[in-house]
């Protein structure tokens, strides 16, 4: 900045002629058009031989080249200097050139012959630079000089001029495209090339002039795959766009086998069997026996060589590898992209935009890649409107039964925008939701309703033409909703809103017999100082209302029409004619009128609501043409799969090896001295590495989830032991849960007494290999996952399964005692929301059950009965807030992370007389006292009657405790269930809490007992505000217990998921690797509660709990190490 | 207006025709149009045949449907083109293409073209630019040939058009010497070619800042919605030669999701967790990472507030208080509040326990720079809003932007733990900083 002034100053100084005020402003407007000597002095200059004077003239012809001034009648002074020994001089002469030689053919040939002497240069960077502005000429007399220009430098010891001999193609083919099979021989020469250097640019050329000519990629395929981590950022983008294409054409769809439908059951199965593929590569002539797909080991170069480019800094590149993965990987791969381009988010706005468009696309057909992004896509108020809209529509696309409610919860948030469009946009958004999910569908319709009496015009106009939309879909139901509609003609005054009131009831008066008659007299009498459309839609109804229910309404219809008969205005007045003529029959309107009915109560077809971005994926992701969902200039399709493989052997090269030795980028070379597949094995593990984080992320969303582990293990056991099956969470689950059990018990025996059945053994060989295995098993489970999300029953039943195997292990018989306590837990434990996939373990079992037993039993049907009635109860609270009152949201539930799955029994069936009562802690902060522990209720009503009145009386409490009761039930039907929240200070204590549950008829003593990790919320701290938290409360305050860990508990996520499903804990960042610290604060008094575990070698580890309160310092030991040993 | 629109409108589809004469393709960015925000082009370059600067019109249209520059579309489809722009310092960046191209390979250019700019002038501005003409117009020459991107390091690039500085113009001016590098670049050759070769200092300097943002969305009761890390390391590297640099951290599990400055060696981080790279020479950015959402996000601050509209009244309530949460101890500072009021309030007289407050009656913006802050006194901005009279209350509750700046604090926990250097035989200094910002943080009232 400072330099400027100086900068210009120094323009005017230099120059001995120039008037001072034209230095500063060299280009202005005036120059051509009155004054010609000034023209004569830049003239003078140029033909100066100082150089200093030359310079400065083409400084200023350059800035008038910029502001887009003509200076083209100096071209026969500038072209002189293109020899001028000056470098900069010289450079702007040829910036000059490449602007105007085209209009000055003639003279700019005077220019030519210096350039074929520049090519001949011993210095590369002359015979490039030649090279560069004889090609940007352009000029078709010297084509063939190009011609031959560029065939030399294609053959030039340099690189870099052989990249410019690259660049230059493309030119040359535009100038004269005659030249196309000369130029393409360039291009395969060149394609040939192994400098990292030349291969961006020469595949650029490549996609230039002969996209199609797919046969000159085969020999250089495997070469290019290699290189490209090395090539510049922008040459990667084009190859890999360029690839996408190639590999399309020959490779088969891994995905081949799978049938078209999305969320795929027999996803999981196929998955697998790319895996396999991948693992015994070496072997493939064998697989292909056995397996009726292998990938093609090239197809599997190319995806593995591009996803570390998911991890460049620019966004082309990582767009390029993230539409390469969604075109070309296997769907259990796909998803490794999600993260990188949820990171993109970060960026431009600019940026933002095209990202969200394709993830938009992406997400429609892989719902499941961005689901744990969910809150990525949460919309601040700053956001431009186009990018707000953008993400409500991804938000749209990953509604699913599981996560709407914390969406709707969003949305409601949204519509008190300020930005009036983003606000009628996510009114469309809630419609979509209601119309896609439909479960939501009537609480959605229900807010929508509400919204009807909002003072924003336009959201009422849109709330009105959502609802309309979703009533269309199935009228019959949703009378309640119309009725209200009409009682609300009372007060809202926007006429549109009225308008399509009134249609509504007209087209459905026949659900609301009664009172769409008195609808239409309020009308009647309002009719006068209604709004045109509104009298329109009166007439309208009227009309309606005669040919169905003429008895109540042919005298107002008759009032109505000849009050419109003489409106002021003339579409009203001839509406009330023809409308009089078709529906009241007189001896001249006989044939119409036969058919009035028909033309007024025609089945009108619903609207659909589907996103824009549907189908989207057509079109090559990230090209121009996706974004404007047109086909844009020279867009490539990209084609589809063949149904036969191409030989794979054109791609063999003769010395496979030559390009490795090469090694031109010395650091990145090193790393790249072995043929990448050679590597395959040992790449695979470190592969396989880097998927890891992705999934363990995932998981460790799910670490409540996990948590379940210790304790529900034991209850599929219990269950089947005992006998009982779960008759009320339905036969088809219970018989699942059962099979389970029996196998868990089958297989505990089997350890036990070492018999072998054929299954035992199939799973004995599917455990013998636990790494590779799990890995890939738990990709199954999380695709597994989608399929069951919502049916909570089987889903629950599956989990259990799951639990079951890896209690196999289990040694200590001591948690038997805890299981009677705990029997019934597992029915009703709350369905984890499916964006979170279960736990490691669990999924490995959930796969073997499935792939290893399905020739023993055939799957029971997935049960929509047994869907839990969390989801819907929560809703209605959710959407109650779905109006513009200012009630404060409650953020109950808000954060799934810590919800537990752990459930206890208040009441069990039996004693309650059909009422059964099951409680768990939910560990979110209890917003009315932040003292106390929120407790999750949930009643289920098992009798044949209602229950009513359900409360809590005559709480007994050891004194300093308290509750905070939940609201009145009122009734729970038959069948049904409620949640509510109860507080409760258990003043740091695990004594119960005693108190009275009454229904209308009974009264039951129940107890509520926290185990003592429920005492504490999680905070945070830095490690080293947690060393120096941990350095006061030693001594007393510290409690050590040495234990050794199991086999199954020695990874990093088993440890943090146990400990945490232990207590509510939060986990501190921690330096050292085998160290692992957690922090909370007792929910009443405060005092820091800190868990240090340190791993030593082998499974010994030691066990620290420091707090001041020592008590539960102790249990909290004896807790923790439980769950660790288990 | 309209007329001379519809006259350009002509212009463009003839000249149009004729370009669509010429074979298709062969150039990814055809021209470029710098615009200012009243409207002015002020610099066109065209990589190709001359695109008529008519074909703007498109765009100002787009702009004019949009009202706001950020709502301007970044691809406008026109008859003959597509114009992809970046709007960044109140200038609009336009490239003029023809042919079906990856949209964020042009964007991610023109972005990188502002880098470049800011990198040359110290800031990108309509000024700037026009007094620096000639350096900008040789530096769009060489990053992109025929309109595909050839140098767009800027290491490589001032090895090819020195950028100006207050002494080399006035060398310049004395001895009517240029700009330009009087050797022959080699960078385009070099073996790390985004560093030059024959880097001299006499003080051997590395530092990196370890600066961490966070995202949030903490909802009207204060409990957190949505809260993430995002951090990057910025280095600023004088070193002479050709050093080789290791960079390992105490607690590199932390990091989620890293991208890199293309030097890093990707090999080695996923394998040793350890940043290993040959640095460019003088500012980059070597990495970014995302914290992963598993661990909890600590907030630093809170904000009370009380925003009340009544119904009757033309008056309405206003209070907030920021306070310090989870500040690990350090000072909060840098404080700055802006909210953007509904429309219905006309005026607001407030006082304010400390900083500066400003409320624009126009846009409705109010911004109260608050400082640092001292929990022992919480800084408090309290007073009333005046309504429009005969209004209802409006339906909405402003939402609050919250800034802040924590020093040496890198709030996700993330510490170095050594920098090593290889290949050179001096020692140099070695420097760390780590600073928390927030990042888009917002707290819905």
């Amino acid at each position: 900045m400072s330099a400027s002034p100086a900068y210009s100053e120094e323009k005017g100084g230099s120059s001995s002629l120039g008037e001072p005020e034209y230095g500063h402003d060299p280009a202005s407007g005036g120059i051509f058009s009155s004054d010609y000597k000034r023209h004569d002095d830049l003239k003078e200059m140029l033909d100066s031989n100082k150089d200093s004077l030359k310079l400065e003239a083409m400084k200023r012809i350059v800035a008038m080249i910029a502001r887009g001034k003509n200076a083209s009648d100096l071209f026969p002074a500038v072209v002189k200097n293109v020899a001028c020994k000056n470098i900069e001089v010289k450079k702007l002469v040829y910036v000059y050139l490449v602007r105007y030689a085209e209009e000055q053919q003639d003279l700019a040939l005077l220019s030519i012959s210096t350039f074929q002497r520049g090519l001949k240069d011993p210095n590369q960077l002359i015979r490039a630079s030649a090279l560069r502005v004889l090609s940007s000429i352009r000029v078709p007399i010297i084509v063939p000089i190009m011609m031959l220009a560029i065939k030399e430098a294609a053959s030039d010891m340099s690189p870099y001029v052989r990249k410019t001999a690259a660049h230059a193609i493309p030119k040359l083919y535009s100038l004269d495209s005659d030249q196309k099979d000369q130029l393409i021989e360039v291009i395969e020469k060149l394609l040939a090339d192994k400098t990292t250097l030349v291969a961006g640019s020469v595949v650029m050329a490549f996609e230039e002039v002969c996209p199609e000519r797919i046969d000159l990629i085969h020999k250089n395929y495997r070469k290019l795959c290699n290189l490209l981590i090395d090539v510049e950022e922008w040459g990667q983008v084009v190859i890999i766009n360029m690839l996408t294409r190639y590999a399309r054409t020959q490779f088969l769809s891994p995905n081949q086998n799978e049938s078209l439908l999305e969320e795929n059951p027999e996803k999981a199965f196929y998955g697998s069997d790319e895996e396999d593929s991948k693992d015994d590569k070496p072997d493939a002539a064998s697989l292909v026996k056995r397996k009726p797909y292998v990938m093609d080991p090239d197809h599997r170069l190319l995806l593995r060589n591009t996803k570390p480019l998911l991890q460049s800094r620019n966004a082309a590149v990582v767009m390029a590898v993230a539409q390469l993965y969604f075109h070309l990987a296997p769907k259990a791969e796909v998803g490794v992209i999600a993260k990188a381009l949820v990171r993109l988010l970060r960026s431009h706005s600019e940026v933002q935009w095209v990202v969200l468009q394709n993830v938009a696309t992406m997400s429609i057909k892989r719902r499941g890649m961005f689901e744990p992004y969910l809150k990525s896509f949460y919309i601040r108020s700053t956001d431009p409107t186009q990018i707000k809209i953008l993400k409500l529509e991804v938000l749209t696309n990953l509604a699913n039964e599981t996560n709407i409610s914390t969406i709707l919860r969003e949305f409601q948030t949204y519509i008190r925008s300020m930005d009036k469009d983003f606000v009628a946009a996510t009114i469309q958004a809630i419609g979509r939701c209601a119309t896609n999910i439909g479960k939501v569908r009537d609480t959605c319709l229900n807010g929508l309703v509400q919204l009807l009496s909002n003072r924003d015009e336009l959201v009422v106009a849109e709330s009105v033409v959502v609802i309309k939309k979703l009533l269309q879909m199935q009228p019959s139901q949703h009378s309640e909703i119309i009725k209200h509609m009409a009682k609300l003609t009372d007060n809202i005054q926007v006429p549109m809103a009225r308008a399509s009131i009134l249609w509504l009831i007209g087209e459905y008066c026949e659900h609301v017999p009664k009172i769409a008659p008195d609808v239409l007299r309020k009308m009647a009498k309002s009719f006068t100082s209604e709004e045109d459309i509104v009298k329109l839609q009166v007439i309208n109804l009227a009309a309606k209302l005669y040919l169905t229910n003429s008895k109540q309404s042919k005298l107002l219809t008759q009032y109505v029409l000849n009050l419109a008969k003489y409106d002021q205005n003339y579409d009203i007045r001839d509406r009330a004619r023809f409308i009089r003529q078709l529906i009241v029959p007189t001896e001249k309107s006989g044939a119409l009128n036969k058919y009035a009915k028909k033309l007024f109560l025609a089945q009108k077809p619903a609207p659909i609501l589907e996103s824009s971005f549907k189908d989207r994926d057509h079109f090559q992701l990230g090209s121009l043409s996706h974004l404007l969902n047109a086909k844009a200039v020279g867009y490539q399709e990209l084609p589809d799969w063949p149904d036969e493989a191409p030989d794979p052997s054109v791609r063999n090269v003769e010395e496979e090896t030559a390009f490795l030795i090469e090694s031109h980028i010395g650091l990145l070379g090193e790393l790249r001295e072995v043929p990448e597949w050679t590597k395959c094995t040992s790449r695979e593990k470190r592969k396989e590495k880097v998927e890891k984080p992705f999934y363990s992320d995932s998981e460790g969303e799910s670490g409540p989830t996990e948590s379940a582990d210790s304790e529900p293990e034991s209850v599929s056991e219990s269950e089947s032991e005992s006998g009982s099956s779960s008759s009320e969470s339905g036969s088809d689950s219970g018989s699942r849960g059962e099979e389970s059990g029996d196998q868990s018990e089958e297989e505990k025996k089997k350890k036990k007494k070492g018999k072998e059945g054929p299954r035992k053994a199939c799973l004995e060989s599917a455990g013998s290999d636990p790494s590779e295995e799990e890995e890939e098993q738990g990709k199954k489970g999380k695709k597994k996952k989608p399929q069951h999300e919502g049916k909570g029953g089987s889903e629950t039943s599956w989990e259990e399964g799951s639990i079951s195997e890896s209690s196999s292990s289990e040694s200590d018989s001591g948690s038997e005692a805890e299981e009677s306590q705990s029997e019934p837990e597992s029915k009703r434990r709350t369905t984890p929301p499916s964006s979170k996939p279960a736990p490691k373990a669990s999924r490995k079992g959930t796969k073997e059950i499935s792939l290893l037993d399905l020739d023993d039993f055939t799957p029971a049907p997935p049960q929509p009965a047994s869907s839990p009635a969390i989801v819907s109860t929560s809703l209605v609270t959710d959407l109650e807030g779905l109006t513009l009152t200012d009630a404060s949201l409650t953020p109950t539930m808000l954060s799934p992370v810590f919800s537990t799955v752990k459930t206890y029994e208040l009441l069990h069936r039996m004693a309650g007389e059909g009422l059964s009562v099951e409680y768990y802690f939910n560990r979110q902060p209890f917003p009315p006292d932040p003292h106390m522990v929120a407790v999750q209720i949930q009643f289920s009503n098992n009798t044949e009657s209602e229950v009513k009145n359900l409360r809590v009386s005559e709480p007994k409490l050891v004194s300093g405790m308290r509750i905070q009761e939940f609201q009145e039930i009122e009734s729970l039907a038959p069948g049904d269930t409620a949640n509510v929240i109860m507080g409760i200070d258990f003043c740091d204590s695990t004594q119960a809490a005693n108190f009275q549950l009454c229904t209308h008829s009974r009264q039951f003593y129940v107890s509520i007992q926290p185990p003592v990790g429920e005492l504490m919320a999680p905070v945070f701290m830095s490690e080293n505000e947690f060393k120096k938290e941990q350095g006061k409360l030693t001594g007393m305050s510290e409690i050590t217990e040495k234990l050794t860990l199991p086999d199954k508990c020695q990874s990093d996520h088993t440890i943090v998921q146990r400990v945490t499903a232990a207590a509510n804990v939060s986990r501190v960042p921690c330096g050292a690797d085998n160290e692992y610290r957690f922090a909370a604060k007792t929910v009443t008094s405060g005092s820091l509660v800190l868990i240090t575990l340190e791993w030593k070698e082998g499974a010994r580890a030691h066990l620290t709990v420091n707090s001041e309160k020592m008590v539960i310092g102790t249990m909290l030991v004896q807790d923790v190490s439980q769950a660790l040993a288990q | 207006m309209r007329i001379k629109l519809l006259q350009n409108r002509v212009l463009l589809g003839r000249q149009s025709v004729s370009s669509t004469c010429t074979p298709l393709g062969s150039t990814m960015i055809h021209s470029l149009f710098l615009i200012n925000s009243s409207g002015d082009i002020f610099l066109e370059k065209h990589w190709k045949s001359v695109v008529s600067r008519s074909v703007c019109d498109y765009f100002f249209e787009a702009q004019e449907r949009a009202t706001e520059a950020e709502n301007v579309p970044p691809v406008i489809p026109t008859p003959h083109h597509y114009l992809l722009n970046v709007y960044r310092h109140k200038i609009f960046f336009v490239a003029v293409i023809q042919t079906e191209v990856p949209p964020l390979f042009v964007i991610e250019f023109l972005h990188r073209v502002v880098d470049t700019f800011q990198d040359y002038f110290g800031v990108c501005s309509e000024v700037v630019i026009k007094d620096n003409v000639v350096v900008v117009y040789e530096v769009l020459e060489e990053m992109l040939d025929n309109g595909f991107p050839l140098a767009t390091e800027s290491n490589i690039l001032k090895e090819l058009i020195k950028p100006p500085t207050i002494l080399r113009t006035v060398v310049n001016t004395i001895t009517g010497s240029t700009n330009v590098g009087d050797q022959l670049p080699t960078g385009q050759l070099s073996v790390v070619p985004w560093r030059r070769t024959g880097v001299k200092y006499t003080n051997n300097e590395a530092y990196f800042d370890v600066i961490e943002e966070i995202d949030a969305i903490i909802d009207k009761s204060g409990s957190t919605i949505t809260a993430e890390i995002q951090g990057v390391i910025d280095a600023c590297v004088k070193l002479t030669g050709m050093p080789d640099l290791t960079l390992s951290f105490m607690n590199p599990r932390l990091l989620d999701d890293v991208s890199f400055h293309p030097c890093v060696r990707f090999k080695r981080w996923e394998s040793e967790r350890i940043l290993s790279f040959i640095p460019p020479d003088g500012n980059f950015r070597l990495l970014s990472y995302h914290v992963s959402a598993q661990n909890l996000v600590a907030i630093p601050v809170y904000v009370k507030h009380n925003i009340s509209f009544r119904d009757s009244s033309s008056l309405g309530r206003f209070e907030i208080t920021v306070g310090p949460k989870q500040t690990m101890g350090k000072t909060v500072e840098g404080v700055m509040v802006t909210s953007q009021m509904p429309k219905g309030v006309l005026n607001m007289s407030l006082t304010p326990s400390q900083g500066m407050h400003t409320f624009d009656p126009v846009t409705k913006l109010l911004s109260w720079d608050v400082g640092k802050i001292n929990p022992q006194k919480l800084p408090s901005l309290k007073g009333t809003m005046s309504l429009q009279a005969g209004t209802s209350k409006p339906d909405e509750n402003p939402t609050i932007n919250l800034q802040f700046k924590i020093q040496q604090l890198a709030i996700s926990g993330l510490k170095v733990n050594r920098l090593d250097m290889y290949g050179e035989k001096y020692k140099p200094f070695k420097g760390i900083k780590y600073m928390t910002k927030a990042g888009k943080f917002q707290v819905r009232t």
